[in-house]
């Protein structure tokens, strides 16, 4: 039997979406592979976990109550304990931050082969991974030459699996050995605040790595003021103090919803997109009419923004700053 | 105490290029210090700086011409950098993580450091499993994607944050020896001054082979393998505006006004 075994995330009470991504996900693959769909989840209210991960398509899901949030060396014990137990074919983890805590782990401690950041997989007489390279720039098919492997899943790229299933839910008890607990999570903290709150916007004027020095924010700062809009950013932008951290959009940013978003020298990295793809309009301005940025886009200018955006400026009868 | 940065050159890819069977043609590919490296090698020497026996060694797994990124990492005030190669490495298609965990524990085994840095991920192929990888496989504890650390060079702990999505951190205390896998932005990476430029020409970059570091050609046997490499077909049904950038402009204006937006 060719078993997957899938493990579901959650934070702060609440499980995230893309374990429902890892449902659709690891039924295709049981399906190919002729097995049952297994899914853990780890900590928290199990209970309520397990009711809600009850969709359609899960042979069985496992709880294993250990702690409340996700603690890297309690996750990593209990996955190899239960891949020891089901020894499945496939282990499907999520590729998040959390996910990318212990996915190496696990998969180095029981000698899985691990593929991270799939976009797609296909099953066949070997495993078929497709992943990105080179910042979106190149897809790759990697294929996995093993009985077992791991794999995690970028979040956004399966569709949630929505109706109820039939599961059987089954308790693991798992010993955890205390003294390979060397981590402690001792809080959370919410960033951000301050002055504005980008995630209010109906216009964001968003500036990226193009703009190359910080003195020429100033630049899509007059754009922003002379439309009326909203300064947010990518991350490079916030990394290097040009902008606070409540203006970055993205994964690890805010995620936004303007009616209009205009992205200036911005790439388009899968993180960076997490955050603003769900803009009514999107419009890009860069020289590289090949960045992933373009996919998304509704509206492009492909040329340097150092010629566009005081052009812009003045259209609407505002002047540029003198850089 | 030491602290072992380890960091990889990888390549950018030019906006036009091509590619050449499984892989991108050197000419369009321009190498670097990896963007999150260069914020791990800034963690080990503020560590340094603040401590008063700290050595801060560089490893990377690396051909000859990545002696030139290491340098950057010493002009910046690492001590001292390993560079392991050999002519196994050198034929191995596909270095997957596993492979590079391998390579990177045995230098820890010879190191012995308390505190090992690495970047989240490379900006070529964007893994992001090497340093968990290596926690593991050198029974080390870790923690991946720390934006903020504290540590007091001596002591058995070091509290990190890590970033989570959404704008949320996680604060979390971790037993050294331990690996951390650094974010961009936990701090303000410098720029190697002129003098340390100078001084990095008489710092030793060690290079070692497999066989000197214990491990079996083997190491790089892995099951995975790289079998298609590809520009993907574009999803863009984006408008795009034509002309000069005033003309451009103007469009993009009339569009913009067409959406409601006044100035
Ligand atoms: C765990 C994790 C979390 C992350 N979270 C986020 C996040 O929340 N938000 C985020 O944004 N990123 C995030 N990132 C970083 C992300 O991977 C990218 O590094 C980042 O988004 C790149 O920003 P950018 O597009 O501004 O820069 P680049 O990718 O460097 O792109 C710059 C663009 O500007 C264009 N350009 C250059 N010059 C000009 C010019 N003169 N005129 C016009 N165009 C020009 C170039 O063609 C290029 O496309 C995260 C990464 C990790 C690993």
């Amino acid at each position: 039997m060719s078993d997957v075994l899938a493990v579901a995330e959650h934070r702060r009470g609440d499980l995230r979406d893309v374990s429902f991504e890892l449902v659709t996900a690891g039924r295709d693959l049981a399906d190919a592979a002729g097995g049952d769909l297994h899914v853990a989840v780890i900590g928290g209210d199990v209970d309520g976990f397990a009711e809600e991960l009850n969709r359609e398509g899960v042979d069985t899901i496992h709880t294993i109550s250990e702690g409340e949030e996700f603690n890297h060396d309690v996750y990593t014990q209990t996955v190899e304990a239960l891949f020891d137990e089901l020894a499945p074919e496939l282990l499907l983890l999520p590729n998040t931050v959390n996910g990318l805590d212990y996915a190496p782990a696990v998969a180095n401690s029981l000698s899985l082969p691990l593929v991270t950041d799939a976009i797609d997989v296909e099953y066949g007489d070997e495993l078929a991974v497709t992943r990105e390279m080179y910042g979106s720039k190149v897809e790759t098919v990697v294929e996995v030459d093993a009985d077992r492997v791991a794999l995690t899943i970028r979040p956004g790229e399966w569709p949630p699996a929505e109706s109820t299933g039939d599961a059987e839910i089954s308790q693991f008890d798992v010993s955890i050995d205390e003294s390979a607990v060397r981590s402690t999570v001792t809080g959370f903290q919410e960033v951000g605040g301050g002055d504005v709150d980008i995630t209010d916007a109906d216009v964001l004027v968003s500036v990226g790595r193009g703009i190359e020095e910080e003195e020429n924010i100033a630049l899509v700062e007059a754009l922003a003021d002379t439309l009326g809009a909203t300064l947010s950013s990518s991350r490079p932008i916030v990394d290097n103090g040009w902008l606070p951290k409540n203006r970055q959009v993205g994964q690890s940013g805010k995620v936004v919803t303007p009616d209009i978003y205009i992205a200036i020298g911005i790439s388009g990295a899968v993180q960076h997109v997490a955050g603003m793809k769900g803009a009514d309009t999107i419009v890009a301005i860069n020289t590289d009419a090949s960045a992933p940025i373009y996919d998304l886009a509704d509206y492009g200018v492909v040329d340097d923004l150092f010629d566009v955006v005081p052009a812009l400026i003045e259209a609407f009868g505002g002047e540029p700053p003198a850089l | 105490m030491k602290v072992l940065v380890a960091v990889a050159e990888v390549a950018d890819v030019e906006d036009e290029f091509e590619i050449d069977g499984l892989a991108i043609d050197e000419q369009y590919l321009n190498y670097d210090l990896n963007e999150w490296d260069d914020y791990a090698v800034e963690a080990g020497v503020q560590l340094q700086e603040a401590g008063d026996d700290v050595e801060v060694v560089s490893v990377t797994i690396g051909p000859e011409r990545a002696d030139e990124t290491i340098r950057m990492a010493l002009a910046k005030g690492v001590d001292r950098a390993v560079r392991v190669w050999d002519e196994n490495l050198e034929a191995t298609e596909y270095l997957d993580s596993e492979t590079k965990a391998d390579v990177l524990a045995a230098v820890v085994e010879d190191e012995q450091p308390d505190l090992v840095l690495t970047g989240v991920q490379s900006d070529d192929t964007a893994f992001g499993a090497t340093g968990v990888s290596l926690a593991e496989e050198v029974g080390f504890e870790w923690a991946a994607v720390v934006n903020d650390l504290e540590y007091e060079p001596g002591s058995d702990t070091a509290s990190v944050h890590r970033e989570l999505e959404g704008g949320v951190e996680e604060f979390t205390d971790v037993e050294l020896p331990a690996v951390l896998t650094i974010q961009t932005g936990i701090n303000e990476p410098r720029y190697a001054s002129l003098r340390g430029i100078r001084q990095a020409q008489s710092k030793e970059i060690a290079p070692k082979t497999l066989d000197e570091l214990g491990l079996d050609a083997s190491v790089t046997d892995s099951a995975v393998s790289l079998t298609e490499l590809y520009e993907p077909e574009t999803e863009s049904d984006a408008t795009l505006f034509e002309g000069s950038p005033d003309e451009e402009a103007d469009q993009l204006a009339e569009l913009l006004r067409d959406e409601g937006v006044e100035a």
